[in-house]
């Protein structure tokens, strides 16, 4: 269950948002620039809210009456648009960093688990630089859940790929969605992708919520979904 | 050409001593600094960041004889340290380490520095969700991908450090064994008749270990580069 009641300045524009979910995958939908990457950034704690609440399964991340939790201590796992692979570690240095950091022992069990799951075993030996755009996302993926998170908030991971490089991504966020117990926050502007994995959607347009549903909303501004 | 006599040997060894223990004493501040200047905004930010250009732009001489006011025995700073821990830099070869450290910080911090800022601030973002407090990001992020900058600017204070003379002559003199080094000890012979075969020598000395200190950073920076980058 997460609960979001936010508000920030961002320069001229400003988002103010609130919704909650205890959907399997809730989609933040709207088109660029609403202000979705924000509001994600603020559950991680990369952003901090000017005023407002954020709960996660009860338990208060954020509130501006004086509580912040700084983000290495929200255990919430983020899949960039960008990846983000850290260069100097090969895939197995990064796959193993959030447990690392959050001194996890090791779970060979979970570990070949998130491996098979998204098929990075001939990956592992190898550097980020040598991967494919679609492989990077499949590691950053496998990163985010190796930490354990109590939620996974996924910005755009397909939008800097093309179509055939999203086609071979949908099924493992699928996969993702129905093997794993993880809540996920899905952030995209595209319709076609959402309705195949959300759960819940919330529409978010000019910085502010426009309603709270199911795939009915995906219908509206649907024009560049391709599936 | 390289047949040295002992007291060359020794001015040598000096060198290369206080070069090391300047460079390496100065690295962990250089590090710190070079961080704080390119990753925080704080009150005073400007003046550090001028304190630390200081020794780059006053005469060395200034540099050393304030260090003599400062650090000598009857300095503040010196007398407190040898009064607390015994660590006295008057006229010692601790001294010309000292001058040399505070010489090559500049350089040190500004490569450092560079590098730093052209980290993608987003990997440190991503290291924090993945529950890397601050310290454990520099050090498993921040600090590898510097790493180029960090050969760079360690090779760059190692040389200054190696080749100062006006700051640590004003400050620890030039006491052959203790305090003359390389530069110093040249600059002597110059002064003495007969001197310039034993100076020409520690000129070539100088030459050789200048290049290999190069070639060097040179291998370690190219090692750095493949482990970012390579395959």
């Amino acid at each position: 269950m997460i609960e979001v009641d936010v508000g920030k300045q961002l320069g001229a524009f400003s988002v103010a948002v609130r919704f909650a979910s205890d959907g399997k995958v809730t989609a933040l939908f709207g088109p660029s620039g609403s202000g979705k990457t924000s509001v994600v950034n603020m559950i991680a704690g990369l952003i901090t809210p000017d005023r407002g609440r954020i709960l996660c399964n009860g338990k208060v991340l954020f509130d501006a009456g004086g509580t912040n939790v700084p983000p290495h201590r929200r255990r919430i796992g983020y899949v960039f648009q960008d990846g983000r692979l850290f260069p100097h570690l090969d895939v197995r240095g990064n796959l193993d960093y959030g447990r690392r950091m959050g001194r996890l022992a090791p779970d060979p069990g979970e570990w070949e688990r998130v491996v098979d799951l998204l098929d990075l075993r001939t990956l592992v030996e190898r550097r980020p630089g040598t991967l494919s755009g679609g492989e990077r996302q499949r590691v950053a993926i496998g990163r985010a859940l190796l930490m354990r998170p109590q939620l996974l908030l996924l910005d755009e991971p397909l939008a800097s790929l093309d179509a055939a490089r999203k086609a071979e991504i949908m099924p493992y966020l699928e996969r993702l969605r129905d093997e794993t117990g993880v809540p996920m926050i899905y952030v995209s502007h595209h319709g076609g992708e959402l309705r195949r994995i959300a759960t819940t959607v919330v529409r978010i347009d000019g910085g502010r919520v426009a309603a709270v549903g199911g795939h009915e909303l995906l219908t509206v501004a649907d024009a560049d979904a391709l599936g | 050409m390289l047949d040295l006599s002992p007291d060359e040997w020794t001015a040598i060894r000096l060198s290369l001593r206080i070069a090391s223990v300047a460079t390496l004493a100065a690295l962990p501040f250089g590090l710190a600094v070079a961080w704080l200047l390119a990753r925080k905004s704080f009150w005073g930010k400007a003046l550090l960041d001028g304190l630390v250009h200081l020794p780059l732009v006053l005469p060395p001489v200034v540099t050393g004889y304030l260090l003599l006011i400062s650090f000598g025995r009857q300095g503040p700073i010196g007398k407190f340290l040898a009064d607390t821990t015994g660590l006295v830099f008057s006229f010692r070869w601790t001294g010309a380490a000292l001058a040399c450290g505070v010489m090559g910080f500049p350089l040190l911090v500004r490569a450092i520095r560079l590098s730093i800022e052209a980290i993608d601030r987003k990997l440190e973002d991503a290291a924090a969700t993945l529950g890397a407090n601050a310290f454990k990001i520099f050090l498993t992020v921040t600090l590898p991908l510097a790493l180029p900058g960090v050969i760079a600017g360690v090779v760059l204070c190692f040389a200054k450090a190696l080749g100062e003379f006006g700051a640590t002559i004003t400050f620890v003199a030039n006491i052959p064994g203790e305090t003359q080094t390389l530069s110093a000890a040249i600059y002597t012979f110059t002064q003495v008749p007969g001197g310039d075969a034993a100076a020409l020598r520690l000129v070539a000395a100088a030459i050789v270990l200048s290049l290999a200190a190069l070639v060097v950073s040179e291998w370690f920076a190219q090692r750095a580069g493949t482990r970012l980058h390579g395959g």
